[in-house]
This record gives structure tokens, sequence and C-alpha cells, in this order.
């Protein structure tokens, strides 16, 4: 699923599929383009795949799970199934990931300067590594950089450590972020700070930023574009007004309609009912078909053909909710 | 019976070692239980005309210094080898368990009891045995309370580690905030989520039991000179390690081949607890 | 960290002074009366008399303790009854071989089971690994006792390369030569421990690489083998430190046995002779610095450890 764009993709991702031990697919068939200087909200409920997809764009796959089928391009160079250092060796390693658990994400015995200089080293060979160190904590905007590069992590804040999460994927000088949920565990009044900082450094850096997260809220904020994931597959893309406005998926739909509504007297709050299935359920025709509202006999069995929309919209639905209906 | 067999089966080909090491455990307690028909020669034969005689013949494992067979010896020995193991696994987690559990539910009385375990710790290991057999003398039954003692304290600490964390479960607590009594909350939560841990816990013991019980018999603390165990084996052929070998291969075999298939059932049952690696196989 | 050093060093005195109380107790433990039982049935109410009144057995028994204790404080800790030397000099004519044999043990199962332990974690799952997950658990099932038998008659009966018994010192004829005596001993010694050290490295190793910051580490693109150092080992190294102590004191048991049977003229035979004599107040002063040794020991990798993780804190 691609949406139409005038520049060249600096990420592609083509009918992605990511399995257990060979088997069990966990990401099935993905598609989707990020251009530079654009963020797109990669959506989902827990264990559909999302950050599993982002694994594989990095080469940070866990032992026995590995890319089985499909392409990514970063920068039109093939870095499929390619390590991190391999990606090095070969000049594209221009694609960095900051993580959901800044308390846990960094090394607890060393300095927060060695460990961005390392990063440096790796990235930016010709630049004095303390130097450009400072740089980027100024960058993400930690106060008192110099004091704070001989300072160990245990001795930051979350919100802290996070930028230096993200100081650290600079120094990778990327033309694509990652971002795995960077706020989940943070205050909410730092959750601001955080996101305000990578939408100020996309725009400033032209960079391109793959943002993954459950919450719509943070979605209809921040990103440019939307992806919306189920059990593994991509539902719904598209601009982020048009599809907040009128989702087309019944999924994508259902997903907005669990958001409380203030001004709304009902007491109950609404729920798709079931839950999604395992990665080993998934059987044949569209995943969502046991929960769907709108589900026909023809949902059960088969692949379901993806729709475009002139609005740039992409939605994998024989019964999307714009009314054009397969027969 | 057909599930028993499909299981042995499946751990066979997931874990050949393991099922060596149980079949050989299997074999030990088959010796001590039917030694008498098992050895071809009585423990205490003495034959001086057939001293030092080499493994073959009538002799699988060669006969001693006085013309005893060793295979005959080694067989018995496996009854002594069981009665430590077992014996100091009941008394490290007869009185271990007890402990830890006490523990953990009256906090004032655990700080003491705990702070007894570590002292007893402060003393490395064998030096405690060796103390305890200072007061109580040689001898088989003390060895075991010998031995026993190091891994009581063990026990105790691993246990009391258990039960504290048990005990702050919420569950727990829910249980108690609606009335349940302390022994109701020891029976039904406590005990039975300590089962795995001390399974463990009790191949470990009964692997280092034939260790420290070897290593006692050997000092000539242990059991006393006439009993065939397989340290006591060891001890007496030290002076003629370079004229008859096979008197100081075959005992110690034995220990280590009995310890090694402890250590073995044991980190097997430890790692089928792990729940990272369940969620692996697939259980 | 001056405030923790303070608590942790009163704790382990306060251990120190229960453990000697435990030590001093045992004696009065041992059924019968314990100047008959050093001095046999055949001794004369003169002898009785004589040793009751050198070993201060007609005090009360408190008395007792605090006067042996006070004394030990002063470095007196009584006298052997069967050399009739102070045993403090008892101890201190074992307590070369027993150290240097520690020493050179220590030297074997840190230089073999560290870097072994780094080699089966780093080759998880493969034939390596699991040969030498297997070959450890291996040797830590076995008697040290029996492989010093068995190194004994390899290769000292056998290819008489090293020395079976004894040990001169190297501060007389042959000096540093003389640690060829000390080679079968402490490898013997090493055996079962390298192979904890090596599970536990190796343990370790892979608890950490499942760690969040090394998932950082290997994204930022450097290579493998100075993920595998500057973040894992340095890491995983921790807790391999502080099971130093508990090797420490494991080897301070096995070495009774050890130095039995290569018959080396340490502190452990001392052990086991004087248990076998009955000497108690050798017994006693030799029990009381070993369980000293121990929670210094332990005492200073305690305190090591801290300073090696900067995210401990120091309350």
């Amino acid at each position: 699923m691609t949406g139409a764009h005038t520049t060249d993709p600096i990420l592609s991702v083509s009918d992605l599929v990511v399995a257990v031990a060979g088997r069990i697919k966990i990401v099935r068939g993905v598609s989707f383009d990020i251009a530079p200087g654009e963020i797109l909200g990669l959506v989902g409920e827990s264990g559909c795949g999302k950050s599993m997809t982002s694994l594989a764009a990095m080469g940070l796959l866990p032992p026995a799970i590995g890319v089985t089928k499909g392409r990514i391009l970063l920068g039109g160079t093939d870095i499929t199934r390619l390590a991190p250092h391999e990606r090095v060796d070969r000049g594209c390693g221009r694609i960095a990931m900051i993580f959901q658990e800044p308390m846990t994400s960094l090394n607890p015995v060393l300095r927060i300067g060695d460990q961005i200089e390392e990063a440096i080293r790796v990235h930016d060979p010709d630049v004095v590594p303390a130097v450009r160190a400072r740089e980027l904590l100024d960058m993400v905007r930690i106060p008192d950089a110099a004091h704070q590069l001989s300072a160990f992590p245990h001795e930051l804040s979350g919100g802290m450590r996070q930028r230096v999460m993200i100081a650290i994927a600079l120094a990778c000088r990327p033309s694509v972020l990652i971002a795995d949920e960077p706020t989940t565990a943070l205050d909410v009044t730092v959750q601001r700070q955080v996101l305000g900082l990578i939408r100020e450094l996309c725009d400033t850096l032209d960079m391109g930023v793959l943002f993954i997260t459950h919450d719509l809220g943070v979605v209809a904020q921040l990103a440019d574009r939307v992806a919306v994931m189920y059990a593994g597959g991509l539902v719904e893309t598209g601009d982020v007004v048009p599809l907040f406005a009128a989702p087309l998926h019944p999924y994508t739909a259902g997903l907005m309609g669990c958001l409380p509504d203030p001004d709304s007297d009902d007491p109950l709050l609404a729920t798709i009912p079931g839950s999604a299935p395992r990665p080993d359920e998934v059987g044949d025709g569209c995943p969502f078909a046991p929960r769907c509202p709108r589900v026909a006999d023809i949902c059960r069995r088969g692949a379901v053909p993806v729709r475009h929309t002139d609005t740039g919209q992409a939605v994998r639905c024989h019964f999307p909710l714009n009314g054009e209906a397969s027969t | 019976m057909i599930e028993t067999i499909r299981s042995s089966t499946r751990l066979i080909a997931a874990r050949p070692l393991v099922a060596i090491g149980a079949a050989f455990l299997t074999l030990i307690v088959t010796f001590a239980i039917f030694a008498p028909w098992i050895a071809p020669f009585g423990p205490d034969a003495i034959d001086p005309v057939n001293r030092l005689l080499p493994p073959g013949g009538g002799h699988l494992m060669g006969t001693d210094h006085f013309g005893r067979d060793t295979f005959s010896r080694v067989v018995y020995g496996s009854r002594l080898a069981l009665l430590i193991g077992v014996g100091v696994v009941v008394f490290a987690l007869g009185t271990g368990v007890p402990i830890g559990v006490l523990s953990a539910l009256y906090p004032k009385l655990g700080r003491v009891l705990m702070r007894m375990v570590d002292v007893l710790m402060s003393f490395p290991s064998l030096l405690l045995a060796l103390g305890l057999i200072v007061i109580l003398g040689q001898g088989v039954f003390n060895a075991i309370l010998a031995i026993g003692l190091i891994y009581l304290t063990t026990t105790a600490r691993i246990v009391y580690g258990v039960a504290l964390r048990l005990r702050a479960e919420p569950y727990v607590e829910a249980a108690r905030s609606m009335g349940a009594g302390t022994w109701w909350v020891v029976t039904r939560h406590i005990l039975p989520n300590m089962i795995s841990p001390l399974m463990v816990q009790a191949s470990f013991v009964f692997a280092f039991a034939q260790l420290g019980a070897a290593a006692l018999d050997f000092l000539g603390l242990g059991a006393p000179p006439d009993v065939p165990s397989w340290g006591n084996m060891l001890a007496e052929s030290r002076i003629y390690i370079t004229r008859a070998s096979w008197l100081l291969l075959w005992p110690g075999l034995m220990i280590v081949l009995t310890a090694f298939s402890l250590n073995l059932v044991g980190d097997w049952l430890r790692d089928r607890m792990d729940p990272r690696f369940r969620e692996m196989v697939g259980k | 960290m001056g405030r923790y050093i303070l608590h942790r060093t009163g704790a382990a005195i306060a251990t120190l002074i229960a453990a000697s109380i435990i030590i001093f107790a045992f004696i009065h433990l041992i059924p019968g009366d314990p100047v008959y039982v050093m001095l046999g049935d055949g001794a004369t109410p003169d002898q009785v008399a004589a040793l009751r009144q050198r070993l201060g057995l007609d005090e009360p028994v408190i008395a007792q303790y605090f006067i042996w204790a006070g004394n030990a404080l002063q470095g007196d800790l009584g006298q052997s009854v069967f050399f009739d030397t102070p045993v403090t000099q008892v101890i201190a004519e074992g307590a070369e071989t027993s150290i240097l044999l520690a020493l050179i043990t220590m030297v074997w199962i840190v230089g073999f089971g560290i870097p072994v332990g780094v080699l089966a974690a780093v080759r998880q799952g493969r034939w390596i690994d699991q040969g030498l997950s297997g070959l450890a658990m291996l040797l830590a099932s076995v008697p040290t006792f029996w492989v010093g038998l068995y190194l004994i008659l390899i290769f000292a009966a056998g290819l008489g390369w090293f020395p079976s018994s004894g040990y001169p010192s190297i501060f007389e004829e042959g000096g540093l030569s003389n640690l060829r005596y000390l080679v079968l001993p402490s490898l013997a010694l090493a055996a079962p421990n390298a192979a904890l050290i090596l599970r536990l490295t190796r343990a370790s190793m892979l608890d950490v690489s499942r760690e969040d910051y090394v998932r950082t580490a290997r994204a930022k693109g450097i290579r493998p083998s100075r993920v595998v150092v500057r973040h894992i080992l340095r890491n995983a190294l921790l807790a391999v430190v502080s099971a130093f102590g508990f090797t420490f004191a494991a080897l301070i048991s096995e070495a009774v046995v050890t130095e039995t049977v290569f018959a080396l003229p340490g502190v452990g035979r001392t052990v086991v002779q004087s248990i076998l004599r009955r000497d108690y107040p050798v017994i006693q002063g030799v029990i009381l610095i070993i369980v000293c040794l121990y929670l210094v020991i332990n005492l200073l990798v305690d305190l090591s450890y801290r300073m090696l993780d900067p995210r401990v804190e120091l309350e």
C-alpha cells in the first residue's frame, strides 16, 4: 500500500514478511514509503507487528526471527536482512532508532558522553567526537551539556535519557529516524516536549520519521500520514486529516470510536468486541473478519483487495466505509 | 503409560544427555535395591590369593589389595550414595524450608533467623561440616548431619527469598484481607509455588552431597573404614594407584557420573521452570 | 560511600563475633570432658589438672570466652597441645603454602573460566557451546581429590613432569622453580571451580545480551566484537566478580582435601591432622583465622562491586 509522492521516498518497504523460525508470520506483506521530511505514524494495538516491522528495517530482529520475503530500501539501496554494522560497512548506515524504554536503553556503566561518541566515531569519523557530542546534546535541548557528558545514565530523568537516545540517533546522521513508542513511558508534560523536539528535528534536518504508537491522539498531533496495522498487515493508510475525518476501514473506525468523548453522555466506553488473533491463529481471508460489524462470507476466504481513493487514502477491505463495496 | 513413553521419547530427542543422566540414576537405584543379586561377590569377601587383579575374568572391575571384587563393592557402594543423598536432602530441606518460610511470615523472627543463617554461611562449607564432625564424631549419620547443615543454610536463604516474594504478591494480600489465616496462605499459596525451585535445589543438593561425602570419607572422617562407600574405596586405593589404577578409576567414575547425572537433571528442571524457555519451546 | 563502608564493616565484625562464639562453643559441645578427650583415657590426674589449668578450663565458660577472644585480638591464639608451640606459629608455617596455592588456583580459574565462558556465550547454541557447557557441568561434578590423584598418576608417576607431593618453600633452595610443586594441586583445585565460573560467566553474558542497552549498542552499527567486550562483558563481569568471595571460600574448603592428597604443608592439612589428633586449640585458631579471612574477602568484593557499578546507590 503506497501513497502518491512527488519526491523519491527515503525509506521504502515492499511486501515485507517477517516470520518466527521461518514458519509463523508476524508481519504479513507490509508495504509503505516515507518521504524526506515526512512523519508516518504506524498505529496498531500491542502485538500487531509494528515493532517487528521497525526492527526488521533496522536489522535488529531477535534471533530465530527473520525476514522471509520482501525488500527494504534506504535511499534506493537494498538493506534487507543487513545487520547495522553490515549496513555501515556498505555505506548505508544512515537510519537510526529510538526505543520505548529510556530507563533501560542506555549502558549503565558508561558515561553519556562515551555512549554518544561511540556512535559518532562510526558514522562521522572526521569530526572531533567530544565537540560533536556537545553539539548533539545542545540540539536535543539538554541543559548544561558539558556537565552531562560525564554523567551516568542513572543520574538523568526519563525525559532526559530519551533526549540522549535521540542525540545518539542523530549522531548517525540519519536520513530516516524510527521512533518506537518513545513517549509511552514518559509523563504527559515530558511527552509533549519530546514530541515537539522530534517534529522540529524532522523539519530542520529533512529526516523521514517512522513513528510507532498505539496512541491515536499522538498520531493526530504529530504525523503527516498514518498507516494502520492489524494482525501483521496494513489495513489502511492515508494523510492524517482525511483519515481521521473519515476513516475507511471498520477497524480504524472502531479504534476512533474507542476514544472517550468528553462531550458524550454515554456512560459506557465503546469497544471492539473480541480480541486480536495471535500470529499462528490468522487464517485465510481478512484477519479482522471475526470482529467486523460489516463482515460477509467473501471476507473469510481469499485475499482482500486494496482500494485507493482520490484523497490519497488506501484501504484493504471488501466493504470500506465510503460505500465502495465488493460485489 | 503411552503418555509417559511419548514424553520420554520427546525428552531423549530434545535433551539426550539429560535422558542418559536419568537412565544412569535409574541404574544406581537398581544397584542399590538389588545389590545382593547383582553383585557376584560379597562386599567384604576377602580373597588374598587374588589380590590386585586387573579387570577381566570373573572380576569385571578387578580386585583390591584384599582381593575383594571391585565391581561388587561399587554396587554396594551405591546404597551408601543413595542413603547419604536422600538423608542430606531430607535434612537440608526439612529444616531449611520451615526456617525460610517462618522467616518470611514473621519478619521479627525472620531477621534473627536469617542473621544466624548468615553466621553459619560465614564458614566455608567443608569447614562447617568438619566442625560438626569434630563435635559429633565420625559416622554415616553424622556425615549426613554435617553435610546437611551446609545445605540447610542455602536452602533456607532460597526459600526465604521465594516466600518473601510470594507473600508480597497481590493475591496473597487480597486473601489475607479477606481473613485468610496464615496456615491457609502457607499451604495454599506459598508451598505449591515452591515445589519447582525446591526440586531443582534437591537435585543439586543431592549431587553436592555425593562430593561432600566422598571428601569426608577420603579424609577418614565420614563413613567407617569397613563400610563399602565409594569415597572409602578411593581412600584405600591411594597407595596402590600406580600398581592398580583400576581401583582409582571405578569408584571415582561412579561418584562423578552420579553427581553429573543429578546436575543434568537439576539443570533441566530449572530450564523447564524458566518462563522464557517455555515460550520458546511453545508449551 | 563512607557511611556504607562503616555499615558493612560493622556487619562483618558482628558476624565475626557471632562466629567466634560458635567456634569457641564447639569445644564445650563435644561430648565428654575435652581434657580427657585430648589426653586419652590413660591420663593421670596431674596431667589432667595441668592441662585444664593451662587451657583455662577451670574458669566459668563466659569468662573463658572473653579470655580467649581477648587474647585472639592481641594475636595470641593459645598453644598447640600436640606441638607445644603457639597456635599462631603453627598457622604461620602453613600460610605460605596455602596462600600461594590459592593464588595460583585463582589464576587458572579466572584465566580459563572467564574467556571460555565468554566463548560459549558468544557461540550460544552451536556445537562448541554445547560441548563446553557439558564439559563445564562434568568438571563441576568431579571430586577435587580424584582429579588430584589422577594428575599424580599421569603427570607425576607416569610422565614425571611434576612432583607428586610436598612443597619446599620458594624462599629456600630452588627458589621460584619450587612453584612446580604447586602446579598439579592447583590444577586439581581449579577444575570444579573454573567450571562454575565458566557457567556463571556464560549465563551472565547471555542475560546481559538480552538487555535493551545492548540493542541500542548494536543499533549504532559498531562492530559486534566491540559490542561483546565493551557492553556485554563489562556488565556481565559484575555478576562474576561478586561470586569471587564464594569461590574463595570454596577454595579454602577444598584445599583441605587437596593438601592432604598432595601432602602439602599447608593450613588445610594442619586442620585435618589437628582434628585427628584432637588438638582443639589449633582447630579453633585456624577456623577463626579462616572465617576472618573469608569475611574480609567478602567485604572487599562487596565494596569493589559498589565501585565498579556506578548505578548502585550507596545508602
